[in-house]
């Protein structure tokens, strides 16, 4: 390595324009890179968070009920022989004579109709709950009851969702506590956490009575003790939060849940447990991934863009340092023959300028991460939201600049072969004669 | 030179053509038999196109023959792969060219120590000091921390002959060392090299165009055509 690493140091320093060229050259492509890479990460993880951050990635529900079906007996027309029938429009006279011997046979017919679902419940939850917390990259378990309802006060009806939860585990999930507007976060039995705008509509205050309603007898006083704004009126107007133990009396599931919610520790690990839990338990099992076709395949375009860009850049890389360092053998001619005459291998030739890549690349790895540095930072202090606050963070994750590092480090590599090939097959008696 | 001195180089009925399988195939030696013996002072002159540099080439084994048999120091050598052609250049030949050949980036010490960094991928305290030793036997200790480009062609081709000499190989071959001097840098440079092989037996073989230089030696190979006219 002595040699080839020397010889390689020394002919950069002397072509020093040409060097510096390309160290600037492979740095504005890593630069390019890691800034992209960073800036679609932060878009993409910012994205999660605002989406899958307040919904479960992985559901538990019960199986739905199976389609109603029912079934009666038709007679069939009457046939010649069981093993003849005749095509239709092709009857013989001697059709019409009905065979003894054959009976009448029947043909079901079915009529199917999606059934109207009962609130179905997952009875045997409880003992389910350490068991999905024990899988890896689970990181939050809730159980929920869940159904609709009608919140009632004075004159004021509005249609709701109630939600019974376990508010801790809850808000593991869907970060309820961040959003709360007014209020303690602390559910007691008769306690419901109601929207902003629900509270509007129904004109109760913090502290304030309503009744929740399921059916003409089903009827429940609740206190709301505090407020939440989620961000989307819609949720604020119908989710309405009360203790488990009270759905589950409200709803007729004693004892039982309607769905448990998991959040995982890598969202896009979402998919492949639900495919492990669908193997091993009776329930319906969704992900993220399926619910939110939209957002996966959004994210997975930029995901390609991104991948696409990166590859070009890389490419462009490349054609620059290999161009670079072609037009170099050519310049160095003599002294790579004259090193050849002196006893130099093809080997420690072509070690010579494939280090020379090898360089040039980290050298403007470290330039270009410096200046993906600076191009991040710049983003974060000028492009501010409406609040004045960065419009989500962008990081420089040590591992993803170690990573396009190396990359670049390999291209520089991978253009100088072209190069260090016409180095190492050149006639060292042409070369010192020309 | 004496008849009983080993001989480094014995070539047998070697030809050399270029364009082999083309239309214009050239045979350019057309049977060379040569012995050059350890210790040699050998000049090798002749007309232009006669095959001088040619020959020299493979001697130094920067080309192949197309025909014939070479030995040096008795092993065949004309069948070998390359990387033993390499290895064979770099422990028993020594290269001086009309130009210098010396490479730019590196100051006159490293240029001579280059044989040892090819060789170990460094230049150790002993390598440097030969090669300073070597600089200052042919008046350049001054010299040794400066790029070629600060020295003159005579100073700069007396550094190539240093660099020659550096791993003491058995036989130096000189290709015009003195085409592109003037005539007292001429003289200096024919007597350096002559007093090397006084001093420490070097052969050498050196192709010259000047008769001054041709007379002064040992020995004097001439070609004519592709052949040898005087051995």
């Amino acid at each position: 390595m002595g040699f080839p690493l020397r010889i390689a140091v020394r002919f950069l320093l002397e072509g020093r324009f040409q060097s510096v060229l390309l160290v600037v050259g492979v740095a504005a492509g890593v630069a390019v890179v890691t800034y992209i890479t960073a800036l679609i990460d932060g878009l993409q993880t910012n994205t999660i968070r605002r989406t899958l951050g307040v919904q479960p990635h992985v559901t538990v529900r019960p199986v739905k009920d199976t389609p109603l079906a029912g079934s009666l007996a038709v007679p069939r027309p009457p046939t010649r022989s069981s093993g003849n029938a005749p095509l239709p429009g092709t009857a013989s006279p001697s059709a019409t004579v009905p065979s003894p011997a054959v009976a009448p046979a029947e043909v079901e017919l079915t009529v199917e109709q999606p059934r109207a679902q009962r609130t179905q419940s997952i009875d045997n939850w409880a003992p389910l709950m350490p068991v999905l917390e024990m899988l890896p990259g689970v990181v939050a378990v809730s159980p929920m009851a869940s159904g609709a309802a009608l919140a009632q006060r004075g004159e004021g009806s509005r249609a709701i969702a109630l939600i019974g939860v376990d508010l801790p585990r809850y808000d593991r999930i869907a970060a309820l506590s961040e959003k709360l507007v007014a209020g303690r976060f602390v559910l007691g039995p008769g306690d419901a956490i109601i929207g902003r705008e629900l509270a509007d509509d129904l004109g109760v205050q913090l502290g304030d009575r309503f009744t929740v309603a399921l059916g003409r007898d089903t009827v429940e006083s609740m206190r709301a003790v505090a407020l939440y704004d989620a961000g989307i009126r819609d949720v604020n107007r119908r989710n309405v939060y009360v203790p488990l133990r009270t759905a589950q009396s409200l709803l007729g599931v004693p004892g039982g849940v309607t769905q448990i919610d998991l959040t995982v520790e890598r969202v896009f690990d979402a998919e492949s447990l639900a495919q492990r839990l669908r193997a091993r338990l009776p329930f319906e099992i969704e992900s993220w991934m399926q619910t939110n076709g939209q957002l996966l395949s959004a994210l997975d375009a930029q995901s390609i863009s991104t991948r696409l860009i990166r590859a070009v850049v890389m490419i462009v890389v490349v054609l620059g340092i290999a161009s670079v360092l072609v037009v170099s053998v050519v310049q160095k001619r003599k002294e790579i023959g004259i090193l050849r005459a002196m006893g130099a291998s093809r080997g420690q030739m072509t070690g010579v300028f494939l280090l020379q890549g090898a360089i040039v690349g980290a050298a403007g790895s470290v330039a270009g991460a410096a200046l993906a540095w600076a191009m991040i930072t710049a983003f974060s202090a000028l492009v501010r939201g409406a609040d004045g606050r960065p419009l989500f963070p962008i990081a420089l994750e040590p591992g993803m600049l170690a990573a396009v590092s190396l990359a670049a480090t390999v291209c520089g590599v991978l253009a100088a072969v072209a190069p260090a090939r016409r180095a190492a097959q050149l006639d060292p008696a042409q070369a010192i004669r020309l | 030179m004496t008849a009983a001195a080993p001989p480094i180089v014995a070539l047998r009925g070697i030809r050399k053509s270029y364009g082999v399988g083309t239309p214009v195939e050239t045979e350019v030696l057309h049977g060379i038999d040569l012995v050059l013996s350890a210790g040699e002072f050998a000049a090798m002159i002749g007309p232009s196109g006669s095959g001088k540099s040619t020959l020299l080439n493979l001697i130094g084994l920067l080309e192949r023959p197309t025909a014939g048999e070479y030995r040096l120091r008795d092993a065949r050598i004309d069948a070998l792969s390359d990387d033993a052609l390499t290895r064979a250049r770099r422990d028993m030949l020594g290269f001086v060219f009309q130009f210098h050949h010396l490479l730019p980036a590196f100051d006159a010490v490293e240029n001579v120590a280059m044989t040892a960094m090819i060789r170990t991928g460094r230049v150790d305290a002993t390598a440097r000091a030969r090669a300073e030793a070597l600089l200052a036997a042919v008046g350049l200790a001054q010299a040794r921390g400066k790029r070629p480009s600060e020295l003159s062609g005579g100073m700069q081709q007396r550094v190539a002959i240093a660099r020659a000499l550096m791993h003491a190989p058995p036989l130096v071959l000189a290709d015009e060392p003195t085409g592109n001097l003037d005539t007292a840098s001429s003289a200096a440079i024919f007597e350096l090299m002559r007093r090397f092989n006084r001093e420490s037996g070097t052969a050498f073989l050196i192709v010259t165009h000047d008769p001054r230089i041709a007379d002064r030696c040992d020995r004097v190979i001439e070609m004519v055509d592709g052949r040898l006219a005087r051995a």
